[in-house]
């Protein structure tokens, strides 16, 4: 039993610093890939361009759901009027960096995760090798500089979209005066709380996208699974693993900002 | 051409570019190659034959830097291999191409992108100086009809001449072929070997080819290595091959009578798994 806890724990131990070095060596590979530029743009199209739909569904719905529940909870109090305040400090402390990079890992990462899990099933990563091209550089290092881009500017059209949807719930359908809704927003956000958001947002970004980048890239070691299972299995253990990671990282995150 | 560069040219055209020398390799306890040695001549097609399961895909994957050898040194164009270093890694590999079992081509690429990727990622050439050469490969290759098309648009063939063009575009010295025609009918077998005899005699690379298809082999290539259970256990000309008397050699040589004389067995009320055994066990006490 007890021999059983220590190789599991040894084998946790040995993967994190695996996922450490395989981050490292990614962002080490940006001295030594060519026409890097041109594989990042690519990379910030499929994570951004592609996933800006759900993101938009998800922030709208986001702020009508917090505009109407926050309307209930404040209206007991009389102070309808700090709606826009308890609205926009949900969205740009918490819920925008959390939900948009959930829904990128749901969309973008899931991908990832499978594409390179494919890859390495079909030989395409060795054949890299074999040419004497990185394939950390060419595969995981452009998705991981576009990650850094993608996932504040999400975060913050998350935010844009949500304060609009908390505006249509609270004034269009309650009643809230806009200008007062506005200015309770203006108000209330700091910038030290934007700053927040976007910082969770570079961390949540780097973190998910080099999860499933490192899932898909050594999918053939994910248990004894092989073929498209092995591909099945990288693809789940992905999507699981980040957003625990996300959510683990924001408590750790916050609990150190809002301190100070 | 004088008669002095006659010599010289023949001289370096008979030295060795790759040599093998006491190659080790074991997974876990399962010792795969032991003590491989072998010298394959520069500009000559050498074949490495052997039964399935006989180490031949890992051996070349060790000699490509794929796998890594537990012993042994493997020198290329007279210089020791030393693949820890990543200067000394890269150069052997920019010197090298690879053709794999099932083509390793990019599906999201069109046959010119896959073309032009390895000079794309490891040269400092313009785009248009990249696109001339890919398409000059792919032309060599009678693709350029194919080049604006995707590897799942073409037929098997096709990838494969593809995958070759993507291996030879960089204008290497050696290419490594892994079961260039496993899967394949004995038509396609053919036009594959011809087409790695073809090219080889165009641009003048070295050829390292992993396979079980004898008589193909036996046509195109220089030399023929036979591994089996873990060694070299014969190296020489198709011509020794055909007049060797190396039990492995004979049995391999002459599998159809063997099986036919198994399936007689079988309907005689015998067990072809068990004679099978049989012939390894005495291929085991003669060697």
């Amino acid at each position: 039993m007890i021999t059983a806890i220590g190789q599991w724990a040894l084998a946790r131990i040995c993967g994190l610093g695996d996922y450490a070095l395989f981050v490292a060596r990614s962002f080490g590979a940006i001295w030594v890939t060519r026409r890097l530029p041109g594989r990042v743009a690519r990379a910030v199209y499929e994570q951004g361009f592609r996933c800006l739909p759900v993101i938009l569904i998800v922030g709208l719905f986001t702020g009508l759901v917090l505009g109407l529940q926050g309307y209930y909870v404040l209206n007991r109090f009389g102070s309808e009027g700090l709606l826009g305040a308890l609205v926009s400090l949900s969205l740009v402390r918490e819920m925008a960096p959390v939900l948009a990079a959930l829904m990128l890992v749901g969309q973008a990462g899931s991908a990832l995760a499978a594409e390179l899990g494919i890859q390495r099933n079909s030989e395409q990563i060795v054949a890299l090798e074999t040419m004497g091209i990185s394939s950390r550089g060419y595969l995981v290092t452009p998705r991981l500089l576009a990650a850094l881009l993608v996932f504040p500017m999400q975060a913050a059209l998350f935010v844009g979209v949500g304060l609009w949807g908390g505006s249509l719930s609270g004034s269009l359908l309650l009643g809230v005066e806009p200008g007062l809704y506005w200015s309770a927003v203006e108000r209330a956000v700091e910038a030290k709380d934007v700053r927040e958001c976007l910082f969770k947002a570079v961390v949540f970004g780097v973190l998910t996208i080099s999860i499933c980048a490192y899932c898909g890239f050594y999918a053939h070691r994910v248990g004894r699974a092989t073929g498209a299972r092995a591909v099945s299995a990288a693809t789940t253990k992905a999507v699981v693993i980040s957003c625990i990671m996300v959510l683990a990282a924001d408590y750790v995150i916050t609990s150190f900002l809002v301190n100070r | 051409m004088n008669p002095l560069e006659k010599q010289n040219q023949s001289a370096a055209s008979d030295a060795a570019l790759l040599e093998v020398r006491n190659l080790d390799k074991r997974f876990g306890a399962h010792q795969i190659l032991a003590g491989v040695s072998f010298t394959v001549r520069r500009g000559s097609i050498f074949a490495v034959l052997g039964p399935s399961g006989a180490g031949k895909s890992v051996l070349l994957k060790c000699i490509a830097n794929i796998e890594t050898p537990d012993a042994g040194t493997i020198l290329f164009d007279g210089t020791p291999l030393d693949f820890r270093h990543r200067v000394s890694r890269l150069a052997f590999r920019r010197r090298c191409g690879f053709l794999f079992q099932g083509n390793a081509l990019f599906d999201s690429l069109t046959a010119l992108q896959n073309t032009a990727l390895p000079l794309e990622q490891t040269t400092s050439l313009s785009r248009r100086e990249i696109n001339r050469r890919a398409m000059e490969a792919l032309e060599q290759l009678e693709l350029h009809e194919h080049a604006g098309q995707y590897p799942a648009m073409l037929s098997g063939g096709m990838q494969k001449r593809l995958a070759l063009a993507r291996a030879i575009v960089t204008q290497p010295e050696m290419v490594f072929f892994d079961e260039p025609t496993a899967g394949l009918d004995p038509l396609r077998r053919n036009a594959v070997f011809g087409m790695i005899a073809k090219y080889q005699a165009l641009f003048g690379f070295t050829a390292l080819i992993v396979t079980h298809d004898i008589d193909e082999a036996l046509a195109v290539s220089n030399t023929v290595a036979m591994l089996y259970h873990r060694e070299i256990c014969f190296c020489g000309t198709p011509a020794e091959f055909g007049a060797s008397r190396h039990p492995v050699v004979d049995s391999f040589r002459d599998s159809a009578r063997t099986l036919r004389k198994s399936v007689a067995l079988l309907r005689q009320g015998g067990d072809i798994s068990m004679e099978n055994e049989a012939v390894d066990e005495d291929l085991k006490e003669q060697l």
